[in-house]
């Protein structure tokens, strides 16, 4: 016999199910009066530094059939590197939330391009957005990052990017910029483009 | 070196249960990718109690008329946030959202015939305590059938949302009810690969916590990912 561990298994996760919006995002599923407002959906509370962007993008399934149900957070640097709480900027949360829109399920956020953050080793990662996607189907939520196509010389030192053994699925983790500065990030679940998803 | 104790996917769901219809086309079929943990996932969204309203934690009455209370047997729930080595995760936010005491929720895709209570919303959140404690007020939800195979229904539960401090620590989970026999016949709960698994998803009934002529109680801890803390450990050169 030896001593026992002092150690807890992580709760399985299960998934988000068809009715997460009433949990995370009530008011957005018509349950008003709870909460004043949905969390996440304001990420720029005050003065902000850095290019405002605005992130759009749409979560396909294997079939090619864009999910209405999901609910996609995203998390990340302010213009100077730091996260919120971290010495980030005051007037930015670095976190949002959204449900999509009801008819096409387009997630929206309103941010600002991301600075670059040190990887453990002291190298610079290039720009990015960390996602989170969880819905019905998706036993555990899937974890990936949002890379700007227009960042192509720090996309090339990148530690990940650089690393990884599929070359051609770079393209699936870069969002593309469109006429009027918005950034595009479709996520495809399954199938040809499937995303790159990440074992954090 | 910090970063966190990896995920053991042999201990969660795998992507593709096919006995869950809807995972099959909403599986990835690539293995993830793994890789060390940066600041991007060791830091997090932080939320403060005083954002929260005061019924945000009692959901039999936070969407019911004034002097008028949900439907259903009135329950507390109450737990730890934990992380692997047993810490206490202080001051984290964790939202949950349940069907009604028939087992319908207020949703416009919700197809069941059991009747809506007008006194019930079906959301709740509550932000842990200094030492990891969270506790919450609500009505035992019904269970309810659902679309897979014909007959498939879930057994009682609450989903539950927890943020941690730290994006890879990001779960959402189920609460199921001790003693629930539907619990070994739901497709969802057979998701997760091991019977300790499910088990470690079931409430304990708690007679010492239930209110007298007012409300039983239900244990619920959850455990998140640990993070590693220790002063020997060495990165190899160029990682
Ligand atoms: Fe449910």
């Amino acid at each position: 016999m030896v001593q026992k561990l002092e150690s807890y298994r992580e709760s399985p996760s299960q998934t988000a199910g068809p009715y997460v919006h009433i949990g995370c995002t009530p008011n957005f599923s018509g349950i008003t009066g709870v909460y004043p407002e949905d969390l996440g959906t304001t990420m720029i509370t005050g003065d902000v530094s850095g290019q405002r962007i605005t992130i759009k993008g749409t979560v396909y399934d294997g079939a090619g059939t864009a999910l209405r149900d999901a609910l996609i957070e995203v998390w990340q640097a302010d213009a100077n590197s730091k996260f919120a709480g971290k010495g980030g900027d005051t007037g930015f949360t670095g976190w949002g939330r959204s449900a999509g829109d009801m008819a096409t399920g387009e997630f929206t956020f309103e941010t600002v391009k991301p600075g670059r953050v040190a990887w453990p080793d002291g190298r610079l990662q290039a720009p990015h957005v960390t996602f989170w996607i969880v819905a019905r189907g998706i036993n555990l939520g899937l974890h990936t990052r949002m890379y700007f196509a227009d960042e192509a010389p720090a996309n090339a030192e990148d530690p990940i990017l650089t690393r990884l053994e599929h070359s051609q699925r770079i393209p699936t983790l870069l969002a593309q910029s469109e006429a009027d500065g918005t950034y595009r990030f479709d996520i495809h679940l399954q199938g040809a483009q499937e995303t790159i998803f990440f074992d954090i | 070196m910090t970063g966190f104790i990896p995920r053991d996917r042999r201990w969660h769901p795998p992507a593709l249960t096919p006995d869950y219809k809807t995972s099959v086309k909403r599986s990835p079929s690539f293995a993830p990718l793994s890789f060390p943990t940066s600041l991007p996932e060791e830091t997090g969204p932080m939320f403060r109690d005083d954002m929260l309203g005061p019924n945000d934690s009692d959901l039999i009455h936070n969407f019911a008329k004034a002097g008028e209370s949900a439907v259903g047997p009135r329950i507390i729930v109450h737990g730890r946030v934990i992380d692997e080595f047993g810490r206490p995760v202080p001051n984290t936010l964790v939202e949950v959202w349940q069907a009604n005491a028939g087992g319908r929720y207020r949703h416009k895709k919700e197809s069941y015939l059991a009747p809506l209570d007008p006194n019930f919303g079906g959301c709740g959140r509550v932000v842990t305590d200094d030492h990891g404690y969270y506790e919450f007020r609500t009505i035992q939800p019904g269970p309810y059938p659902w679309p897979n195979t014909m007959n498939d229904w879930r057994p009682a539960h609450i989903h539950f949302s927890v943020f941690g401090h730290s994006f890879a620590q990001r779960l959402i989970t189920q609460m199921y009810f001790e003693g629930d026999p539907l619990i070994w016949k739901c497709p969802i709960v057979d998701t997760i690969p091991t019977r300790e698994g499910i088990e470690s998803l079931v409430a304990a009934l708690d007679m010492s916590r239930a209110i007298p002529m007012d409300s039983l109680a239900y244990k619920f801890d959850i455990v998140l990912r640990g993070r590693r803390q220790t002063h020997f450990e060495n990165r190899p050169e160029g990682l």
